[in-house]
């Protein structure tokens, strides 16, 4: 389309050389943090700098110069700029907080080596997930991230992280499985995975067979986004990891399946027949995982049921199928990746000064540790949606949407995400309470706090204030966005200009490629 | 213009492979769960091969005739499946050897957390109590004590200590 195309591999081709690189510099520690901060500081600028510059329209790459419905191709548009802006700054400072903890604890210095690689290979899966076109390369995306969490979730393979781990590893898997039976389906009925092309032809195959497709599609993503029936896994893995691999897993994972359920429901499969069924999914998931959350002592855990609890608010906003909750549903991921990764950074230093993550055996932190109570509870009301935090304008833009369609469902979802708010503001404040105010149990171990640490909590925290008072310029953003997604034809006629193959050079054999593809459509359309 | 109709064995093959694939990960120890998982795979991979298509011949332009070439995309798809599924299985494998390295079992184990306030909740306590009654045992120390049921006999004998 124009010069600025060779930008969007950036994200997924840099932080895999690095992580070549991180991967043979395994013997000079000191190296390996230089690569990794400017892989990820790199990823981020160019993520900025897509950001703006999709705002004109989507930018699209058909990789190899092969043309896109044969060949692979990366597609940028407002909603994958938005996510990856997000997801890298959040890595960024994942990676600073874990850096300092790393110089500050001696005895965990052992496995770092094998850390960096690691996690530059889960920010390059994370950002093909993001900015595929096409079925089958969101699927090696998740795969590409799944086998590096897999790797950051047992590091160091204690026992509690290698029972956690397996349970993690299984339920992947699993949904992996069903991911490539989906596609195997879609490819069948349709003889493409490529979306744009996908778009074009699902309408016109049986109207069951594509509601098998979407629903296996949905049932593989609620796995990896942890929607409620399927989302047990998640607070019982989570929380033994070290609390960096823990707040980046919190904040991204999640998020790639929602992403991938909102790029699957507004492209492929427009029209909305399961929004009744989402809608209760998402009803059910805010209030199990919020009384789960209410129920729990130990702080990470709690926090891991927020966070599958705040899933279904973005649930929420997908199963509206309007302009209006899509446009929430986007702010909300994009308000949720930074707050409730600071959360999970500051529990992390919580632990650090309390020594214990049980509420029952913290306290009198509050004196300790002034700068972890503010930052606490400053993440801590973001999330719960106290105005003018932006959570607040979250949660607001998805009420104001579900009032809008004025059904009897979705003002029942209005009333349960009202109730979820309180008792998210509930249990925080009860943990606050406890870590920050109970008379101590016992003399707190350390009260040193790395200021390498603190500041990317910070910063964090910060990313997510900034979202408040940018509110107005990104929900604008984010509107457009939405309204992209609505529209479809953009995102269509961006990878497939003539409606039929993608600005590949490959002609001669794209060409033939593409005869053979027609007639297999045409079996069945 | 490739032929669509699924060959009958190759589907029943399919679904003898997902039959035994989700029996196997009903189970207690990681080692069947990791067999499961494999003939998942490999059922989900053979459906992608029959989801393109029945055979044809090699997808070479210019050496052969163009309605009768075997289609080249899920071909290539089911490859990387492949790969990736290795993978997955190699680390499994690790994990599972891991498991029995620390316990002398490789049992997939249920939330001991989970447990800890299911037993309150059956004795009617309020989940979070004042003092520290039963955090004198942390959650590594529950989760290594604790047993699961497996299908018969008792647990593995403790040796090599």
């Amino acid at each position: 389309m124009n010069d600025w195309s060779w930008i969007v591999p950036l994200p997924v081709m840099i932080p895999l050389f690095a992580a070549g690189l991180a991967l043979a510099l395994f013997r000079r520690p000191r190296l390996q943090p230089i690569v990794s901060v400017t892989a990820l500081s790199l990823v981020l600028v160019a993520s900025l700098a897509l950001l703006v510059i999709v705002d004109d329209g989507p930018l699209v790459v058909d990789v190899g110069d092969w043309a896109a419905p044969v060949g692979i191709d990366l597609v940028a548009d407002r909603l994958s700029a938005l996510m990856l802006t997000i997801s890298s700054a959040v890595t960024l400072c994942v990676l600073l907080y874990s850096l300092a903890q790393g110089r500050d604890d001696e005895e965990e210095s052992a496995p770092i080596s094998i850390y960096h690689p690691t996690f530059l290979v889960l920010t390059a899966g994370v950002c093909n997930a993001f900015l595929s076109g096409d079925l089958f390369n969101i699927y090696v995306g998740f795969e590409i991230l799944l086998a590096a969490s897999f790797v950051l979730i047992t590091l160091g393979g204690t026992g509690e992280r290698i029972r956690a781990g397996s349970i993690y590893v299984v339920v992947a898997l699993l949904s992996s499985v069903l991911f490539l039976v989906a596609i195997a389906l879609v490819y069948a009925a349709t003889g493409t995975v490529n979306l744009a092309q996908l778009a074009i032809r699902l309408p016109e195959i049986d109207p069951g067979v594509r509601l098998l497709l979407q629903v296996l599609l949905l049932l593989a993503f609620a796995i990896k986004a942890a929607i409620f029936p399927l989302s047990a896994w998640l607070p019982d893995s989570y929380p033994t990891a070290p609390a960096p691999v823990t707040a980046v897993f919190a904040g991204l994972l999640t998020k790639v399946g929602i992403y991938a359920m909102i790029r699957t429901q507004t492209l492929l499969f427009p029209g909305g027949q399961l929004d009744d069924i989402l809608m209760w999914l998402a009803l059910a998931t805010m209030v199990v995982g919020i009384l789960g959350a209410v129920a729990q002592d130990d702080i990470k855990r709690l926090l891991s049921f927020t966070l599958v609890s705040h899933i279904g608010y973005m649930v929420f906003g997908i199963a509206l199928s309007t302009d209006a909750g899509w446009t929430a549903a986007i702010y909300y991921v994009a308000h949720h990746i930074t707050v409730q990764t600071a959360l999970f950074l500051v529990v992390g230093l919580i632990e650090r000064v309390g020594g214990s993550t049980s509420l029952t055996r913290l306290g009198g932190l509050a004196r300790l540790a002034p700068v972890l109570a503010v930052l606490f509870f400053v993440a801590a009301m973001n999330l719960a949606g106290i105005p003018p935090l932006s959570g607040f304008l979250g949660k607001l833009g998805l009420l104001e949407a579900g009032v809008h369609e004025a059904t009897p469902l979705s003002y029942t979802l209005v009333v349960g995400g009202v109730v979820t708010s309180l008792l998210t503001l509930y249990a925080l404040t009860k943990a606050w309470n406890k870590a920050f105010w109970q008379p101590p149990e016992a003399e707190p171990r350390s009260t040193h706090l790395p200021l390498g640490m603190v500041g990317p909590a910070a910063a964090l925290v910060g990313v997510g204030l900034v979202l408040t008072f940018a509110g107005g310029p990104l929900y604008a953003y984010t509107d457009r966005a939405a309204h992209a997604l609505t529209e479809r034809t953009p995102y269509i006629d961006a990878v497939l200009p003539d409606g039929e193959r993608g600005t590949g050079d490959s002609a001669d054999i794209a060409d033939r490629g593409n005869e053979v593809e027609i007639d297999l459509g045409g079996g069945h359309g | 213009m490739i032929d669509m109709t699924p060959n009958l064995v190759l589907v029943i093959t399919i679904g003898v492979l997902f039959t035994a694939g989700v029996y196997l990960l009903l189970e207690r120890s990681l080692s069947r769960v990791l067999i499961g998982i494999i003939l998942l795979g490999n059922g989900a991979n053979l459906l992608f091969l029959v989801a393109g298509g029945a055979a044809g011949r090699p997808p070479i332009v210019g050496l052969e005739p163009e309605g009768q070439m075997a289609d080249p995309l899920p071909q290539a798809m089911v490859l990387t499946a492949i790969v990736i599924t290795l993978g997955m299985t190699a680390f499994l494998l690790a994990m599972a050897y891991r498991s029995w390295q620390l316990h002398r079992h490789d049992e997939v184990q249920d939330d001991v957390e989970d447990r800890r306030i299911a037993r309150r909740a059956a004795r009617d306590e309020p989940t979070v109590l004042g003092d520290d009654s039963e955090s004198a045992e942390t959650l590594d120390e529950a989760a290594a004590a604790a047993r699961d049921e497996t299908d018969h006999g008792a647990p593995a004998p403790e040796r090599g200590r």
